[in-house]
C-alpha cells in the first residue's frame, strides 16, 4: 500500500486545470475504434506483458485489487475488503458475491487460487512468475515440484487467505498486476495452448471476435459487477496501420485512438493545429530514460569518471531534440512515484568540473568507448548529442546503433557494453512502487546474465536497505518507507552514480472528439493508451 | 516431360531443405535472445531459465533443428514464441491478403507495363517512346514507400476517393496494387519494348507482312506472343518476390499480409514465425520458377525441356 497523495494531487490538479467537460453520469453506448501496428500477441493474462495487450487484459479480466481510474491508488476490486495479520504476513480477502465469468459461471475463491498457481507454474511460461516469490510455497511450485502454492488457502467460496514467507510492502501491488488476474480452470482445459486467443475473464468487456492480423472486437459485459460501467458498448481494435497512416485516419475521423501514439515526425504539426491540440492529452509518465554505465568495465569502474559523465551531459539540449516531450531528470525515480525526492539536487551540468574529475582520475583521453543505442528515431540523434557532450570534456565515444533485441541481449551479457542509452527501452513502472525501479535495474538480483541491470551495479549495503524498505508493510509506515527509498536512491546517485538519469518522457494521447471522458483516463498511468472501462462515446449521449 | 517435372520437384525439395538449414543457423547465431523478448523486463533469472527450458532452447542446436524438421514433416510449422499460437495458423490467416495483393499487383504491372512497352516499341524513336521510357525510369527508381504514401495522401486523404489503408473491399486493393504495379510496370515496359523491337526485326514478321497479313494481326497474332516469352519468366519470379512479403507497401496501407507478420517477428526475435515465413516464401519462389519454366515451352515450341 502506498500513499499516493502526490499522484492524487497531480490528478486533481489536472482535473481542475483542464476544462475537459467530462460528464458526471454518461449514458451507455457507442463504439471506440483504435488502431495498432502490431498484432496483439496474446490475451492470456499470465503471459501478456507488452504495452499493447496490458490494458486490453485489464479490461477483459479482474484482479483482487485494482487502481482507481486515472490514478495509481490501489482499491479492492474483486475483493470487497481485506485484512492484514498483525505480523504483516497473511492477507485475507473477502470476495464479492455474484461475479460471473464471461462463460456464465460464478467466480469463487477456488478460481483465485487456481489462477495464482497457474502463473507460478513453470509450464505456463509466465514472465511474471517472479513477482509472486514472496508467497509461501513459491519455490516448490516454481521448480515444478508442487502444483499448489502452500501459502494460498481457500477458507470458503468467498474468502481466500494468502500467506507470505516474508513481509513484502509491494504485495498488494503484485495482486493488482495482470499476472494475478482470475481465470477459470475449465476454459484453460478446453482451449489449452489457444487460451491466449480465446480469453474468458470477469472483466468489463468480453472478447467477441478476433480475426488474426486484422481486427479484434471487445463487447460490453452486461453482467459486470461494477454497475453502469463500461460506458462503451464496443471496442474495435484494428491491426496493421502504420502510425502515420493511423494519424491520417484519425484526422479524417475514421478512428478514435491511434494506439501507437502520435508519430514523432508529425508531433509539431499536430500541436501547432489548435483543433487537434485540444484533443491531445498530456501527462508525465512513470518513466525514466537514462544512460547506463557498466561499473565493471574500465574506465567506468572509477566513480569519478561516472560522476564526470553525469556533469558533462547537457540534458536541456537533449529534451529540445525530442521537441520538449519530456522533463529533465536528476534521479532514477520519476516524479509521481512515491519516494521521488523533489529536493534532490543531483549533478549539475558543469563541463569544467567534469574535466577536473577526469584529470583527478587520470582519464586516458586517447581511449574510446562504445555507446549502444536503439536505432529508432530520435534515439540515434540523442546518442549523437551525448557523444558531442562527452567529446567536449575529452571522452571519446563510438555510437553503435542497433536493434532493440540485440541491445537487450548485449546489455545482459557481462563485460560487454560500457554505455547504453535506454531510449526506446526506458524503464516504465510495472506497478507504481519504487521497489520496481530498483530490483530489476539497479539491484544485485538484476545484475545477472540476461538481466536488465545494464550497469551491473551491485551494492550489497544498498540491497540490504532496499530489503529493509520492502519489509515495512504496515500502512502507517508508508511515509517512512517512501522516505527510506528517497534516501536509497539519493545515495545511489551521490555515492556510486551508475547511471545518468536524463529525462522523464511525457505521454501524449490524441483522441477523436467522439470519445469523451476525464483527461486522466487518456493518460491513465496504469492503462495505456486509454482506460477503456471509463471513457464514453459522445454521440451516444 | 514427367521426368523433367519429377527432377525439378526433387531439386525444389533439396532447395527448401537447404533454405531451412541456413535460416535456422542464421537465426541462432543472432546476438538477440528470444527469451528476453518473451520474459520481459522484470523476470527473474530463474523464470528466464525456466522459459528457456520449456521452449527447448537449452537443447543442442542439432536437436532443436531435428524437432523442427520432424514437426515440418508432419505439417507443423511450429509455435510462435510470443503469440502462443501455431505459426501455420498465423501464416494461413494472412496468406490470402498477400495473394490478393500479388494478383492485383501483377495485373497492374502487366496492364501498365505491357501496354507502355508495346506502344513504345511501335513508336520507337519518337517523343512518345522517350516519354514512356522516362515514366518507366521513374517507376523503377522511386522508392515504394514514397509512391505509396504519395498515392495515399493524394487520392485517399485529399480527394477521398479511396479508403485510407485497410483491407476488406476492392477499394482497399486499388492503391496498394497500383503502388506495386507502377514499380513493376517500369521493369515490364522496358522488357516488353526491347523484346518487341527484337521480334519485329525477325524475318517471319517481314514475311507475314509481305504476305499481306494486316498490321494488327501481325502484331497481336505473331509478334506479341513471341515477345512476351521473357516476360512469362519474369512473372514466375515476381510471384516469388511478392509472396516473400512486400513489407513496405503492407505497412503503409495497413494491408494484413505475411510481410507485416515477418517484420513484426524479426523485431521480436520470434524465431518460429521467421522460419515459417521464410520457408513459405522459398516455396512460392520455387513454385513460381517452376511454373515459369513449364509454361515457356507451351508458348514457344522451340524451347525443349531437358
Amino acid at each position: 500500500m502506498q500513499r499516493t497523495l502526490m499522484m492524487g494531487a497531480a490528478v486533481a490538479a489536472l482535473l481542475l486545470a483542464t476544462a475537459g467537460g467530462a460528464l458526471a453520469d454518461p449514458k451507455q453506448g457507442g463504439t471506440l475504434t483504435e488502431t495498432f501496428k502490431n498484432d496483439v500477441s496474446t490475451l492470456d493474462p499470465a503471459i501478456g506483458y507488452d504495452w499493447q495487450n496490458w490494458s486490453l487484459i485489464k479490461s477483459l479480466f479482474s484482479r483482487l485489487m485494482d487502481y482507481k481510474p486515472g490514478t495509481t491508488e490501489l482499491t479492492p476490486d474483486l475483493a470487497e475488503s481485506y485484512t492484514v495479520s498483525p505480523d504483516g504476513l497473511t492477507y485475507t480477502f473477502k470476495l464479492r458475491h455474484g461475479v460471473k465469468f464471461h462463460n456464465g459461471r460464478e467466480m469463487t475463491a477456488e478460481d483465485v487460487a487456481y489462477s495464482y498457481d497457474r502463473t507460478v507454474n513453470p509450464k505456463t511460461q509466465s514472465p511474471g512468475q517472479g513477482f509472486f516469490k514472496s508467497i509461501a510455497g513459491y519455490d516448490d511450485v516454481a521448480a515444478g515440484k508442487a502444483d499448489h502454492l502452500s501459502g494460498v488457502k481457500v477458507i470458503d467460496p468467498y474468502t481466500i487467505a494468502i500467506t507470505l514467507s516474508k513481509p513484502d510492502a509491494t504485495f498488494l501491488q503484485v495482486v493488482a498486476l495482470n499476472f494475478a488476474s482470475v481465470v477459470a480452470k475449465e476454459d484453460i482445459a478446453k482451449e489449452g495452448a489457444d487460451y491466449g486467443h480465446h480469453p474468458d475473464g470477469t472483466g468489463a468487456f468480453y472478447l467477441d471476435s478476433w480475426t488474426l492480423g486484422q481486427e479484434l472486437v471487445m463487447k460490453r459485459n452486461p453482467d459486470y459487477y461494477v454497475k453502469g460501467v463500461p460506458y462503451l458498448d464496443e471496442v474495435d481494435i484494428k491491426i496493421g496501420a502504420e502510425p502515420l497512416t493511423a494519424l491520417l485516419q484519425l484526422q479524417k475521423g475514421q478512428i478514435d485512438i491511434a494506439g501507437d501514439g502520435i508519430p514523432p515526425a508529425s508531433f509539431l504539426q499536430v500541436m501547432a493545429d489548435p483543433a487537434q491540440k485540444k484533443l491531445v492529452v498530456s501527462a508525465p509518465q512513470l518513466e525514466t530514460s537514462y544512460l547506463t554505465m557498466n561499473v565493471n568495465m574500465k574506465p567506468l569502474d572509477d566513480v569519478r569518471v561516472r560522476q564526470a559523465i553525469n556533469m558533462a551531459i547537457n540534458k536541456d539540449r537533449i529534451v529540445k531534440i525530442i521537441n520538449g516531450r519530456a522533463d529533465v531528470a536528476n534521479q532514477p525515480l520519476p516524479p509521481g512515484m512515491p519516494g521521488y525526492d523533489p529536493n534532490f539536487k543531483g549533478y549539475p551540468y558543469d563541463p569544467a568540473k567534469a574535466k577536473e574529475l577526469l584529470k583527478e582520475a587520470n582519464y586516458d583521453t586517447s581511449q574510446s568507448m562504445d555507446l549502444m543505442v536503439y536505432n529508432t528515431d530520435p534515439n540515434p540523434r540523442i546518442a549523437q548529442a551525448i557523444q558531442q557532450d562527452l567529446a567536449a570534456v575529452g571522452i571519446k565515444v563510438n555510437i553503435k546503433s542497433l536493434d532493440q533485441s540485440v541491445i537487450i541481449s548485449a546489455g545482459g551479457t557481462p563485460n560487454t557494453v560500457p554505455l547504453i542509452w535506454s531510449g526506446g527501452m526506458g524503464w516504465i513502472a510495472d506497478f507504481p512502487d519504487p521497489s520496481d525501479f530498483y530490483q530489476p535495474i539497479l539491484g544485485c538480483g538484476g545484475a545477472v546474465k540476461g538481466g536488465w541491470n545494464w550497469s551491473w551495479y551491485c551494492n550489497k549495503d544498498i540491497d540490504a536497505e532496499a530489503a529493509k524498505a520492502d519489509a515495512m508493510v504496515a500502512p502507517d509506515q508508508a511515509d517512512a518507507r517512501a522516505k527510506l527509498w528517497s534516501q536509497i536512491f539519493d545515495k545511489i546517485m551521490t555515492q556510486d552514480a551508475p547511471w545518468v538519469p536524463v529525462f522523464n518522457e511525457r505521454r501524449y494521447t490524441l483522441h477523436s472528439a467522439r470519445i469523451g471522458g476525464d483527461d486522466s483516463l487518456f493518460v491513465d498511468p496504469v492503462h495505456i493508451p486509454v482506460n477503456y472501462n471509463y471513457v464514453y462515446a459522445t454521440d451516444a449521449q | 516431360m514427367p521426368l523433367y517435372i519429377a527432377r525439378r520437384l526433387l531439386q525444389s525439395v533439396l532447395i527448401l531443405f537447404g533454405v531451412s538449414v541456413i535460416t535456422f543457423l542464421l537465426l541462432y547465431v543472432l546476438p538477440a535472445d528470444p527469451v528476453s523478448q518473451i520474459a520481459g523486463r522484470s523476470a527473474t533469472a530463474a523464470t528466464r531459465a525456466s522459459i528457456r527450458h520449456q521452449l527447448g532452447l537449452d537443447l543442442p542446436l542439432y536437436v532443436q533443428y531435428g524437432h523442427f524438421l520432424w514437426g515440418l514433416l508432419h505439417g507443423d510449422l511450429g509455435h510462435s514464441y510470443l503469440q502462443k499460437i501455431g505459426v501455420a495458423e498465423l501464416i494461413w490467416a494472412r496468406l490470402p491478403a498477400t495473394l490478393l495483393l500479388m494478383v492485383g499487383a501483377i495485373a497492374c504491372e502487366l496492364i501498365l507495363g505491357l501496354s507502355m512497352g508495346l506502344l513504345a516499341a511501335l513508336r520507337r524513336g519518337t517523343a512518345i517512346d522517350q516519354g514512356l521510357m522516362l515514366v518507366s525510369f521513374v517507376g523503377v527508381s522511386a522508392p515504394q514507400f514514397v509512391i505509396g504514401i504519395l498515392l495515399l495522401y493524394v487520392f485517399a486523404v485529399q480527394f477521398g476517393w479511396f479508403p485510407i489503408g485497410g483491407y476488406g473491399h476492392f477499394a482497399n486493393l486499388v492503391l496498394p496494387a497500383l503502388t506495386l504495379g507502377i514499380l513493376g510496370a517500369g521493369w515490364y515496359s522496358r522488357m516488353m519494348r526491347s523484346s518487341m523491337i527484337d521480334v519485329l526485326r525477325q524475318d517471319y514478321v517481314r514475311t507475314a507482312r509481305s504476305k499481306g497479313i494486316s498490321r494488327a494481326k501481325v502484331i497481336f497474332g505473331h509478334a506479341v506472343p513471341n515477345a512476351i516469352l521473357p516476360i512469362i519468366a519474369m512473372i514466375g519470379i515476381d510471384i516469388g518476390t511478392f509472396m516473400s512479403g512486400i513489407v513496405v507497401v503492407e505497412s503503409v496501407f495497413g494491408w494484413p499480409g505475411i510481410g507485416q507478420l515477418a517484420w513484426q517477428a524479426i523485431q521480436q526475435v520470434d524465431i518460429p514465425i521467421i522460419m515459417g515465413v521464410t520457408l513459405i516464401s522459398a516455396l512460392f519462389i520455387v513454385i513460381g520458377n517452376l511454373l515459369a519454366d513449364l509454361i515457356a515451352p507451351l508458348i514457344d515450341p522451340r524451347i525443349k525441356l531437358q
